[in-house]
């Protein structure tokens, strides 16, 4: 009789089977029902009643709802153009020209993934605010509205971009130029002819994660909007003011629009963009061309200098006593007030983000394992490789949203999670899974699959196998992963506005509260207080990277 | 029954077909080579042997046992790979003992004695303590026999471990690998697509091509009489031509000169002659335009002083001479 059960199972590894399973039963928990239970309230009038497409018509007939969609649209198109070009020009100077100080560029442009978007705007305050230090300078701009929320934008989404095309510019194929060369095709014709077709799939992709961002980014516009509503802070009116839960659904499901554009348009030139970088590729040779470098040297500067003169605006609004008026050095801004967080939101961010990265990176390097490592189980699989990528297309307010529909209701029996600080470590985990997902997939890919062979002809369990070839092998990608979640949590708002509780708040809101309350000098405090958390954890990153470096190396010599 | 029964083993990857209709029976202690061209089912087959992929028909019998639904680890096997795939953040003797510190029953100390009895017996005892990397290619891959004869396996599984050595470490650990297979007297399925590895390491050989077996038997028997003419094409060298309808084959050191004054079976054109130290191939071209290749000792060539252009006359004694029916050549 066992062996009859046996037959049935054959060739389904049991161990495997149940942990693959366990691991999308939990990931279709947080993902696949929360957006149901997001997308039937679309569906829903307030009480309950089945209504059809009567939100989306009331949404559309009601200007003052509707023009967000526009004005969205408008700031994220602005934004994403001139970030994508801006992104482009550095990473072309970057990757292209012979400027110096290429890594101290390098790591200034990443300065705005460390903070939160609401500090952005934060530091646009105090540079060109009614009080700023520009404005002071003679530089008179409506902030508050649109310009600002543009300008944050650039800043946000402008790192994105510039990895990106850095990656891109990075692997050039040096035959083209040479062949350029050959044909005495002049520097600035070389540069539209040959290196902009070279990146045009990428510029694709650059425009729709920065316009994505951008579209669905609530901090921004929450500290710098002023009267210009767009659809991140309408549908935190919607449920956050209104509790009008129906039609915050139904602008949960516009910002999803974006997303899914992007992932369409994606897949389809996935299928046509097969790699042009051939074996017979040669790296590029960089010429000397003193005016090149020069503009593009000056390009890098300006933008360095914007950054860094916002992050020493912080420092500066944080380390004096009233800004403007009195510039005396003080750390009272440090001593926060209770009511809007003071020091324990703090350590509850470095709680959650902690929390987040070690759970995050255990659950996606396994997740990573059983779709890489494991064979057969064909249809499970290929329901894990669907739910990987979702994510992607997923913004933070959307999750924060459906978890507020899909946790809150009494009915469900994870209820009691709701509130904690479980709820929004899972938001995180979620949110920002696909990039690590592929990072660790990335890393597994290159070790030799015949690792789990060799390991199962001696009858070494999996788990081992994971835990002493696998993992060790990928450890540069798990330290990647872990320090990619804890950078995010450290720094997100949109996830976590939906789901933080007044007993476990969290420092990215805390400033946002902070700010609306009037403490800017705290809020600047408390952001500098991420800043160099997350600024340690990169750091600490870097050192191990290049530690194991130097002992791999060392042990090569013996 | 044979310690190692392969019976009606079919395998298909969507619509290709990688194994159809396999039977195989391979006797305790022997050592038997899987020969065959790139892409014929011999990695599959090795790895259904393993338990490391699931036929779609068909059952393995190991040692009288039904092992079709057995598991790699319940199989008592060792692996070697094309790869090695040694662990490379083990040194070579923490490879080794990887797997046999599964062995619950073995004490930490006998396990240790048994791993460095394997590193003597592969000659790698002063390098145990070195990584994967500092190795040559050579020791890489008897690290990784010693890693796969460790735990004593009951059957010892190669899937082309030689092919990524250079000519010369080939085949002297050719001679190694035989060596430690006789000594342990482990029943070896090995896989190559070196026919002269074959030839010389195996007790039997099988020969594959295109998803099926072609021939199963002695280097002998396969060298001189193969089965199909896919077998006498593959291995060495042979040379065809139609007679009466049939297919014949003969190989090049087969074929006697004779005088034109005596009986022979064939004249031929001489095209060019190629020196190949004792003997000499001669590459000639028969009256129906058909090619031939004829090898015999440089002596005879110079005493006869044949040149390019020059005729010869060709005897195929009947007992060389192998027929197949028409439409059997590829
Ligand atoms: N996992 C797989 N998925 C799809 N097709 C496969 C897979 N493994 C093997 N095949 C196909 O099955 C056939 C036999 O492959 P196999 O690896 O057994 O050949 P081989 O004789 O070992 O060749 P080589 O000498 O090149 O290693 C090939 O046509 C191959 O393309
Ligand atoms: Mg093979």
């Amino acid at each position: 009789m066992p062996d009859r059960i046996k037959h049935r199972f054959s060739g389904v590894n049991l161990p495997q089977l149940t942990v693959m399973s366990c691991m999308l039963a939990a990931f279709t928990v947080v993902l696949v029902l929360p957006l149901f239970s997001l997308f039937s309230n679309a569906f829903l009038s307030k009480t309950g009643g089945f209504v059809g497409l009567a939100n989306y018509a009331r949404y559309f007939d009601t200007p003052s709802l509707s023009v967000s969609v526009w004005n969205t649209i408008d700031i994220s198109l602005v934004s994403t153009v001139f970030s994508a070009v801006i992104g482009f020009l550095y990473a072309y100077a970057l990757a292209r020209t012979r400027i110096p100080f290429k890594s101290f560029f390098k790591y200034t442009a990443l300065i705005p993934i460390f903070i939160p978007t609401i500090v952005h705007a934060l530091g646009l305050v105090y540079l060109f605010g009614n009080q700023g230090i520009l404005t002071g300078l003679g530089f008179h701009t409506e902030l508050y509205g649109r310009f600002g929320i543009i300008l944050s934008e650039i800043i946000f989404t402008f790192p994105q971009a510039f990895l990106m095309f850095y990656v891109a510019l990075e692997y050039a194929d040096g035959r083209l130029y040479e062949a350029a060369d050959s044909m005495g095709v002049p520097p600035l014709a070389k540069f539209l002819r040959v290196a902009l077709p070279e990146v045009k799939y990428t510029a694709v992709n650059v425009f729709f994660v920065c316009f994505t961002l951008a579209f669905t980014d609530f901090g921004a516009p929450k500290v710098i909007g002023g009267n210009y509503n767009v659809l991140a802070t309408d549908i935190y009116k919607q449920v956050a003011g209104q509790f009008n839960m129906n039609m915050g659904a139904v602008v949960g499901t516009l910002l999803l629009i974006p997303a899914v554009l992007s992932f369409i348009v994606g897949r389809l030139m996935d299928s046509r963009n097969t790699g042009t970088i051939s074996a017979k590729s040669t790296t590029l040779t960089i010429k000397k061309s003193r005016p090149r470098d020069a503009i593009f040297f000056t390009l890098c500067a300006f933008v360095t200098l914007s950054f860094l003169t916002l992050i020493a605006s912080l420092f500066l609004g944080a380390l004096t006593k009233y800004y403007p008026f009195d510039l005396s050095f003080t750390l009272k801004h440090f001593a926060f007030n209770m009511s809007t967080g003071g020091m324990g939101s703090y350590f509850n961010s470095l709680e959650m983000s902690l929390l987040t990265a070690v759970f995050g990176t255990v659950f996606v390097f396994i997740y990573a394992y059983m779709m890489e490592k494991t064979n057969g189980l064909g249809a499970l699989r290929k329901y894990g490789k669907l739910l990987s990528v979702l994510p992607l297309a997923l913004p933070g307010m959307v999750i924060g949203l459906s978890y507020i529909f899909f946790f809150n209701s009494p009915e469900n029996p994870l209820n009691f999670i709701y509130g904690t600080v479980a709820i929004l470590v899972l938001s995180n985990i979620l949110h920002y899974f696909s990039v690590p997902f592929f990072t660790a997939t990335g890393a597994l890919k290159k070790l030799d699959r015949e690792y789990e062979s060799v390991s199962e002809s001696m009858n070494i369990p999996r788990y081992k196998t994971l835990l002493l070839v696998s993992a060790p092998l990928s450890l540069p990608a798990i330290l990647e992963i872990f320090m990619y979640y804890f950078v995010n949590s450290m720094v997100t708002v949109s996830a976590v506005v939906f789901l933080y509780s007044a007993h476990f708040k969290v420092a990215s809101i805390a400033i946002s509260h902070m700010e609306e309350a009037g403490d800017i000098s705290q809020a600047a405090a408390m952001s500098i207080l991420i800043l160099l958390i997350n600024v340690f954890v990169r750091l600490l990153y870097e050192l191990i990277i290049r530690l194991m470096k130097k002992r791999a190396r060392r042990k090569e010599a013996i | 029954m044979g310690f190692l029964e392969v019976e009606n083993i079919t395998k298909k990857f969507g619509r290709q077909t990688a194994l159809d209709d396999i039977n195989v029976s391979i006797e305790r202690g022997e050592l038997v080579c899987i020969l065959g061209p790139s892409g014929c089912g011999k990695t599959t087959l090795i790895r259904i042997i393993a338990g490391l992929e699931t036929a779609d028909g068909g059952r393995i019998y190991m040692d009288g046992r039904d092992c079709t639904e057995l598991p790699a680890s319940k199989r008592n096997l060792g692996i070697v790979f094309q790869s090695y795939a040694l662990f490379p953040n083990m040194t070579v003797h923490g490879n080794i003992m990887f797997g046999l510190r599964q062995k619950k029953e073995l004490p930490r100390d006998e396990a240790n004695a048994k791993a460095l009895e394997v590193l003597r017996l592969v000659d790698l005892l002063e390098h145990k303590d070195k990584y994967p990397r500092q190795l040559s290619g050579g020791q890489q891959q008897r690290t990784a026999l010693a890693r796969a004869i460790a735990l004593s396996p009951d059957y010892l599984l190669l899937d082309e471990p030689l092919s990524a050595l250079d000519a010369k470490v080939r085949v002297k650990l050719r001679g190694e690998i035989r060596k430690i297979q006789r000594a342990l007297s482990v029943t070896t399925v090995m896989v190559t697509h070196d026919q002269e590895e074959a030839l010389t390491m195996a007790d039997r050989i099988i020969v594959m091509n295109n998803a099926v077996v072609e021939q199963i038997g002695t280097p002998r028997e396969i060298y001189n009489h193969p089965a199909t003419p896919f077998v006498a094409n593959f291995i060495g060298m042979m040379n065809f031509y139609e007679r009466e309808g049939e297919v014949c084959a003969i190989r090049p050191e087969n074929i006697a000169l004779a005088d034109r004054r005596d009986v022979y079976d064939a004249s031929a054109k001489i095209q060019s002659l190629e020196f190949k130290g004792p003997l000499t191939r001669i590459h000639g071209i028969l009256p129906g335009a058909e090619e031939i290749f004829v090898d015999i000792s440089s002596e005879a060539v110079d005493n006869l002083s044949l040149r390019e252009n020059s005729m010869i006359f060709l005897r195929m004694p009947e007992d060389n001479v192998m027929k197949y029916s028409e439409g059997s050549l590829i």
